[in-house]
């Protein structure tokens, strides 16, 4: 399935969406969003990109296999609650940074946990959707 | 001091699995570690380390070392360094040594803990994690379906027994009020109306782990395990945990009636059982199996009568030289690749160093003086000639422990077999100093042990009754001219051993043939035809009668929950709906009616997205953002998802009648109705939750975020999110998996 209409508007259409999906991971502590819905705006990017494109492009732009990015994502949401546990003695006890960036504001260990719930969901839902797509070719 | 030992035990699992010299590193650590802790030890003082984990279940991390567990952490640790060093010979070029090595420090650290823990709780799951490593260790060979086999009959029995053991050791702490062994009162639970079920249970426990009758039959097929693991786990510790259970429990559960109608049958049985059989076997392995198992029965003979401190020393004696003959018989494979006694002979030429170790191991087994092996049967034969319990005369006793020494030394002789007599076709040559270190440093012990008398005043620390003297010489006495009895008997047994196996074979015949195997075999069996017959009636892999049940169960629960107890008086006292709130229920109405009644995959789908989406415009329109973009997200995924596999669909065909359909129409309309019901009937009530005042107070002030449902998810419930992640990751492989075996198999349907 070939459509110059969709792939040439998908060109346009990705990059949004996943600045976006960023902006929803980051900006999830203090208004609407968070890692499960950036993820999933990020994993219907890369989906379109793969129905458009074919599923090879797609891996090829995502760079890393999805299961990587699952175990990379449990990973990340382990390691956040291991540093409370190293921190502060108890398990999952988030910790603030003291130094203030532009639009993360602090360094803190939710903003790590919601990253690694970003990248399980992008994980598990590409694994199944490209899985689906190469199982019909 | 416990702190170093338990902080390292997890740790070193992961580094230094390389060479063997270096792995050996840490037991040896340990072994000095315990080694100094001897001259405290021995003067009555006890070394204790408690970390709460939950305390308010009574789970702590509670260690204590005593002389007791000195004893056998001296053992483990010992042994373990060893046998470390043998294995990285034996199995070396293997291409999983490195599994191997790592298994075997997991067993080594959960045995420690078996006998270092003070709370039962964790004394239990240390228990089940030595059964685990056992697990794992008998099944190495994982290609051999007699090894898969044999792993899980061992895992099936002990967890079995474990089982037991953890519902006896939770009623033994109803009864007590304590979870620590060291607080136990012995008369609480004697006068208490639970005791003999908690004796029942833990004595399950302790037989299954330590191969008692009838328990007995997974320990020789657990020999199918490589033999480091037979010496280490199979000989000289982890069977010994029962050992261990037992006389740690003497002072609270021990010296009873019921206590001692247990455990005297039951070990003069396996006993018994266990040397007529080992003299009969020809597989060097299977001998020195069912002498142990024999040997263990002797133990729990013992502590039937309350001689701790003797049980101790034969624990002791035991594992030093049948670890060392295990070492032994591996060398002898490794070097002529059978271990078969009858094909093999003049060994001792060609293995010399090899032969010294298993000389001296099967002299202390035998009760050679002044072997360690000599001195435990003086001491045995002392105690079961003194001993006065009215219902068993002494002379009975000690006939039955002389039969099983004679059956047992007989046994070792046996195995001293290959290494005289002519040299046989298969000539070994010496093995690798890794592979006989290990025998002869035990061997040498068993010398020591007997000549210096070292273990005496810790064994003297562990007696429950008063001690009984443990010395090489106690003059020409009735136990001497016992144990003289024994090693001559033993010595015609073993030269006559084929032609007294013929004459005995239809008794032979008949223990295999009643043997408890046969009812394993038919448990497991009928387990799984039940289950088969089960899964018939209830799985009828038909979707769509699950989803009828589901409905069925849920629309009659809240029914019965309606009628019983629902105040229905402020149902509909609530706003009038706005316009547009009406048009958009609408709207999602007929989507779903139609979606029901259109022929063509792409319509419905496209129906059932206007449903999905309709309800994210109710979640905008009552202020729920974040559910709203979620439901977005996933209504577009779930689109996607479609068009991918729409192509792939066959058209859409009436397969049911329509009867069904009409009842399937009937129970959607109950389902609708109910969920409506509930719905007004939930949010009439007013909440008096004191959660959502929580987070809302507390979202900003100690998680620094204003969105409550993100912090609710990432902190307070953060908790719950990595579970769901995990689920979901599990979830998402197997769906993988899935799909990959299609592939696999052609993927064209």
């Amino acid at each position: 399935m070939r459509s110059l209409i969709l792939q040439t508007s998908i060109r346009y259409l990705v990059p949004l969406q996943l600045m976006f999906s960023i902006f929803l991971l980051l900006g999830g502590h203090q208004g609407p969003g968070g890692g499960f819905v950036g993820g999933l705006v990020a994993a219907s990017a890369f989906s379109i990109y793969a129905i458009a494109y074919g599923v090879e492009s797609a891996r090829r732009i995502l760079h890393v296999d999805p299961i990587v990015l699952i175990g990379t994502g449990l990973f990340m949401a382990l390691t956040s609650g291991v540093l409370g546990l190293l921190i502060d003695g108890q398990f999952m006890v988030h910790q603030w940074g003291e130094r203030s960036y532009p639009g993360i504001k602090q360094l803190n260990t939710p903003v790590l946990f919601d990253a690694g719930v970003y990248a399980v969901v992008v994980g598990v839902t590409l694994l199944i959707i490209f899985s689906l797509i190469e199982e019909e070719a | 001091m416990l702190h170093v030992v338990t902080s390292t035990a997890p740790s070193f699992l992961y580094r230094g699995v390389k060479a063997g010299w270096l792995t050996a590193a840490l037991p040896f650590a340990l072994l000095i570690l315990f080694a100094s802790a001897i001259s405290g030890v021995v003067q009555g003082q006890t070394y204790t380390a408690t970390y709460p984990w939950v305390p308010s279940l009574g789970v702590n991390l509670t260690f204590r070392l005593d002389a007791l567990s000195l004893v056998l952490a001296l053992l483990i640790s010992g042994i373990g360094m060893l046998v470390l060093i043998y294995s990285s010979r034996y199995l070396e070029g293997d291409p999983y040594l490195r599994r191997f090595t790592l298994i075997l420090m997991l067993f080594m650290g959960s045995m420690l803990g078996v006998v270092l823990a003070d709370n039962i709780m964790l004394l239990f799951i240390f228990w089940e994690l030595t059964s685990f490593s056992s697990y794992l260790l008998i099944g190495f060979n994982h290609q051999r379906e007699a090894a898969r086999e044999a792993a899980k009959q061992a895992l099936i029995v002990t967890s079995a027994g474990g089982l037991a053991m953890l519902a006896g050791l939770v009623l033994l702490g109803i009864t007590t009020g304590t979870w620590e062994l060291s607080e136990m009162q012995s008369g609480a639970v004697i006068s208490s109306r639970f005791y003999l079920p908690i004796l029942l249970l833990i004595a399950g426990g302790a037989c299954t782990k330590s191969a008692q009758f009838p328990f007995h039959f997974w320990l020789p097929k657990a020999m199918e395990a490589p033999t480091p693991v037979s010496a280490y786990l199979h000989s000289a510790t982890m069977v010994n945990a029962g050992i261990y259970l037992l006389a740690r429990l003497m002072p609270v559960l021990g010296d009873t009636r019921e206590w001692q109608a247990i455990m005297l049958p039951v070990g003069a049985i396996t006993l018994l059982m266990g040397g007529y059989l080992a003299w009969q076997q020809t597989d060097m392995k299977l001998i020195l199996a069912y002498t142990t198992i024999s040997t263990l029965g002797l133990m729990v003979l013992l502590l039937g009568l309350g001689a701790v401190d003797v049980a101790l020393l034969l624990l002791l004696a035991h594992a030093l030289y049948k670890g060392a003959l295990f070492m032994v018989t591996g060398a002898v494979d490794h070097e002529t690749g059978t271990r078969d006694v009858s094909r093999l002979g003049g060994l001792r030429q060609t293995m010399p160093i090899t032969a010294s170790a298993a000389v001296l191991a099967v002299l202390s087994m035998a009760g050679i003086p002044p072997l360690v092996g000599f001195v435990t049967k003086e001491a045995v034969y002392t105690i079961s000639l003194a001993t006065s319990i009215a219902s068993v005369p002494a002379l009975l006793l000690t006939g039955i422990i002389v039969l099983g020494n004679v059956f047992n030394a007989g046994a070792g002789w046996i195995v001293l077999r290959p290494f005289f007599g002519k040299p046989r076709a298969m000539y070994g040559h010496e093995a690798s100093p890794r592979l006989w270190i290990g025998p002869f440093v035990l061997g040498i012990m068993g010398l020591l042990g007997g000549l210096s008398r070292l273990a005496q005043p810790l064994l003297e620390q562990t007696a429950f009754h008063e001690a009984h003297e443990i010395k090489l010489w106690h003059g020409f006495n009735t136990a001497f001219a016992l144990s003289g009895l024994t090693i001559a008997a033993s010595a015609v047994l073993a030269l006559y051993a084929s032609g007294v196996s013929r004459w005995v074979a239809p008794l032979t015949n008949a223990i295999r043939k009643i043997g408890p195997q046969q009812l394993y075999t038919q448990a497991i069996n009928g387990v799984l035809t039940l289950s088969a017959v089960g899964s018939r009636i209830v799985l009828k892999a038909y979707l769509r009668q699950y989803i009828r049940v589901i409905l069925i169960v849920f629309v009659l629960a809240l029914a019965y929950v309606f009628a019983t107890d629902v105040d229905f008086n402020h149902l509909l006292d609530r706003p009038i709906p706005r316009f547009y709130e009406l048009t958009l229920a609408v709207v999602i109405m007929v989507a779903a009616l139609s979606a029901t009644r259109i022929n063509k995959r792409l319509s419905a789908a496209a129906m059932l997205g206007t449903v999905g989406y309709g309800v994210t415009l109710i979640y905008v329109l009552y202020g729920a953002p974040d559910l709203a973009m979620t439901q977005f997200a996933i209504e577009t995924l779930t689109v996607i998802l479609f068009v991918v596999v729409v192509y792939r669909l066959p058209k859409l065909k009436t397969l049911s009648s329509r009867s069904a359909r009409r009842m399937d129409a009937i129970l959607a309309a109950m389902v609708g109705a109910t969920m409506t019901l509930l719905t007004l009937v939930v949010t009439s009530v007013p909440l008096t939750s004191r959660l959502s005042p929580f987070f809302a107070e507390k979202s900003y002030v100690v998680a620094h975020g204003h969105n409550v449902v993100n912090v609710i998810l990432v902190d307070f419930r953060g908790f719950d999110t990595m579970g769901e992640i995990t689920v979901l990751s599990v979830a998402a492989i197997g769906v993988y998996a899935l799909l990959r075996l299609n592939l696999h198999r052609g993927g064209t349907d």
